[in-house]
């Protein structure tokens, strides 16, 4: 029986949930207004929200310095590369994790998790070199490598959980009527998962998307994404903030389009159990 | 036979293809408005040097220079032309990182380079790196404000001049500070204005046995000097301002005065950007009578990596847009006033250039009165005047530049900086085999 909820009670709970969406949008609205504003008015004290001279300056100067295209195309292509692969080897392994699961399990998965706790800068040098004697700087096959290597622990962990939530009887039955462990696996399981599956996706494309440290420091000019696209309009002299708000608006924009068309199935993925 | 032709023919082809494809540079480079200029004319390179293709790679100043070291210290040879500073110059000609330029052409005329600009950028006496542009520190200051008050500004002023007026000027109820100093922690934010300040009141980082001398009376005079000056006459939250932020509050008429980069002077006389445009003068850095400017000196320069397989295609574009006729092109096409400020003798003598740009004298002077191999009032065992050009500086400088920054902003006393300063500079270069 579901639980009365008092009129105010609900007030109150979307009030603070607006206030809380608010607060956590403020910094990209920010980012979109100041884009759209002349350097001068970018700096301005006190700022003014929207009661400015409307721009598009910015756009067409960041348009007409960088090639954005190339980037977005980088990193379309080093995002999705490195999750479906991450996936690949992810759903084996948390399958392996959550339904024949070892007395050594919790730890295989912390030691997974303990590989995020070195901070990235201790291993540059040693994965530059090897990236140099490969032949693997500044490629795209490089940086895919790279990230699907530092996202998998985080892969390997929400797929684990999500596959506890399925119960083993149903895999059981599904054993009893013959399928083998791969059809085990594309038939069942993976279909059952697929809310949890396409959530822990668009989690490691955004995070794929968003990461910053290696990009920039393993690409130079040909396999350069977005993060470098927007390292460019930083200056330490002169007065850079409306390009850099264009260039990161810009350099957000496809990542925030396929956030909103998505937000559904991440929710679905994120309160995700199969007796629910 | 018909195959035997054919895949002669066919090798034939891909032999010219490769003959005809052009060689590509990639260069690394900062974000700033000359860099961006250069990057819109290459087309005038390219004209002259059709077999030499060019990809930029525009970066912040601090991703470039981990980005760049990272590249050159594992020979990783991304890059065939880097834009690097005076800090690492005569570090990386040291560590044999840079090929020296020797091949700039007959008409490039090395002698012509500004001769503090040209030391700075050599080793052994080779030049390691051309200049792109160069700049210097002096006193910009309001004009009107120093008339209301009954002031007027010295071609030369000493720090107490400097420090008199500030006071006098600053309105706090209507938002006028005396001066904008630099607080921001940082080697290249306030320990590039708090170095260069402390030459000029006789302190240095170390002696001549490369022992700290953050014990030592000059750098408390120093500190006191700046904090209580910032406290009296600077704005509020100076702690965290470093040029950008001193430059907004500039142009939206809240400084009296600005000490900084020689390069902000076209910022601040661009009636685009700046409300206070037409009310701007110059002045050279303050001194105590020590025979030492509070100035700095810096340029951003291009410099050829070790590990790089172009060399010679790299030096041609490092001839081109360091030469006089670059600076020429800058000219025909944007106007003198745009011209990459700081590298050359003869744009100094330019009647056309110094009509234009009306910081170019107080620019020159600076640059002129600094001097990276004797930068301090006693001796010192480095080279360098805002920073002292030893691998170990950009950490240590941030970590000093951390407790200054502490001390101007109330959270440390000044003793209590210094003390700290002192320690852990003594703690990294005795690590580090400076002193035992």
């Amino acid at each position: 029986m579901a639980r009365a909820i008092s009129p105010r009670r609900k007030w109150t709970i979307t009030v603070v949930a607006w206030l809380l969406g608010l607060a956590l949008f403020f910094p990209i609205l920010w980012t979109v207004l100041t884009s759209f504003k002349t350097e001068g008015e970018a700096i301005a004290s006190p700022p003014s929200l929207i009661a400015f001279d409307w721009t598009l300056a910015n756009y067409f100067e960041v348009q007409a310095r960088s090639n954005y295209f190339k980037y977005v195309g980088n990193s379309i292509v080093i995002a999705l590369g490195s999750t479906l692969i991450g996936l690949l080897i992810a759903i084996p392994a948390a399958w392996a994790m959550a339904f024949s699961p070892t007395k050594r399990t919790k730890d295989v998965l912390m030691w997974m998790l303990s590989t995020k706790m070195l901070p990235p800068v201790g291993v540059l040098v040693p994965i530059y070199l090897i990236f140099r004697d490969t032949g693997l700087l500044d490629s795209r096959t490089g940086l895919i490598g790279v990230l699907t290597m530092i996202n998998l622990p985080i892969i390997v962990w929400m797929l684990y959980t999500y596959f506890r939530e399925i119960p083993g009887e149903i895999l059981e039955a599904a054993r009893m009527d013959g399928a083998s462990l791969a059809k085990e696996i594309v038939y069942v399981l993976t279909p059952m998962a697929l809310p949890g599956i396409a959530s822990t996706m668009l989690l490691n494309i955004i995070l794929a998307w968003n990461e910053a440290f290696w990009t920039l420091n393993l690409t130079a000019s040909n396999a350069a994404p977005l993060t470098a696209f927007i390292a460019a309009y930083s200056s330490p002299e002169g007065l850079f903030w409306a390009k850099l708000s264009a260039a990161s608006t810009l350099a957000i924009a496809p990542i925030l389009i396929m956030g909103w068309f998505s937000q559904r199935q991440l929710i679905r993925g994120l309160t995700f159990g199969a007796v629910k | 036979m018909r195959l035997k032709a054919l895949l002669l023919g066919a090798s034939f082809l891909t032999a010219s293809g490769f003959a005809a494809q052009a060689e590509t540079l990639t260069i690394a480079t900062v974000n700033n408005g000359d860099m961006i200029r250069m990057q819109k004319l290459t087309d005038d390179f390219k004209a002259k040097n059709p077999d030499i293709d060019l990809e930029w790679v525009t970066l912040e100043e601090n991703v470039l220079r981990q980005r760049v070291t990272t590249d050159i210290a594992t020979k990783g040879g991304q890059y065939d032309v880097l834009t690097i500073g005076t800090y690492e110059v005569p570090i990386w000609a040291k560590q044999d990182w840079l090929l020296p330029l020797e091949n700039l052409g007959e008409n490039y005329d090395i002698d012509d380079l500004l001769p503090p600009i040209r030391a700075g950028l050599s080793y052994e006496d080779k030049l390691y790196a051309a200049p792109f542009y160069g700049e210097s520190s002096m006193v910009m200051y309001r004009t009107d404000l120093f008339e209301e008050a009954g002031l007027e500004m010295p071609e030369a002023p000493t720090w107490e001049f400097v420090a008199d007026a500030a006071r006098k000027i600053t309105d706090k109820e209507n938002e006028i500070y005396g001066i904008c100093l630099r607080g921001k922690a940082g080697w290249g934010e306030n320990m590039a204005f708090l170095t260069a300040t402390a030459n000029s009141f006789g302190a240095r980082w170390f002696d001549m046995e490369w022992q700290p001398q953050f014990d030592q009376p000059e750098w408390k005079e120093t500190l006191d000097f700046y904090v209580n000056l910032m406290n009296d006459a600077g704005p509020p939250g100076a702690s965290s301002n470093g040029f950008n932020e001193n430059l907004a509050l500039f142009q939206s008429g809240k400084c009296g005065m600005w000490i900084d980069a020689t390069v902000a002077a076209s910022f601040v006389t661009n009636p685009d950007e700046s409300t206070v445009a037409d009310k701007v003068g110059f002045a050279l850095a303050p001194d105590n009578g020590l025979g030492k400017r509070g100035n700095w000196l810096w340029a951003w320069s291009l410099a050829i990596p070790a590990g790089t397989q172009k060399a010679e295609a790299a030096e041609k574009f490092i001839a081109w847009a360091t030469s006089k006729d670059y600076l020429e092109l800058v000219a025909e096409k944007e106007g003198w006033a745009n011209v990459p400020p700081g590298t050359r003798t003869s744009l100094y003598e330019n009647p056309k250039y110094l009509e234009a740009a009306p910081f170019a004298k107080m620019t020159i002077d600076s640059i002129n009165t600094a001097d990276p191999n004797n930068p301090t009032v006693d001796p010192v065992p480095y080279v360098g005047v805002q920073f002292v050009a030893i691998p170990e500086f950009q950490g240590l400088g941030t970590a000093v530049g951390q407790q200054f920054s502490a001390a101007l902003a109330g959270q440390v006393t000044v003793d209590q900086a210094l003390q700290s300063a002192q320690q852990l500079t003594q703690r990294e270069m005795m690590k580090s085999g400076y002193i035992k």
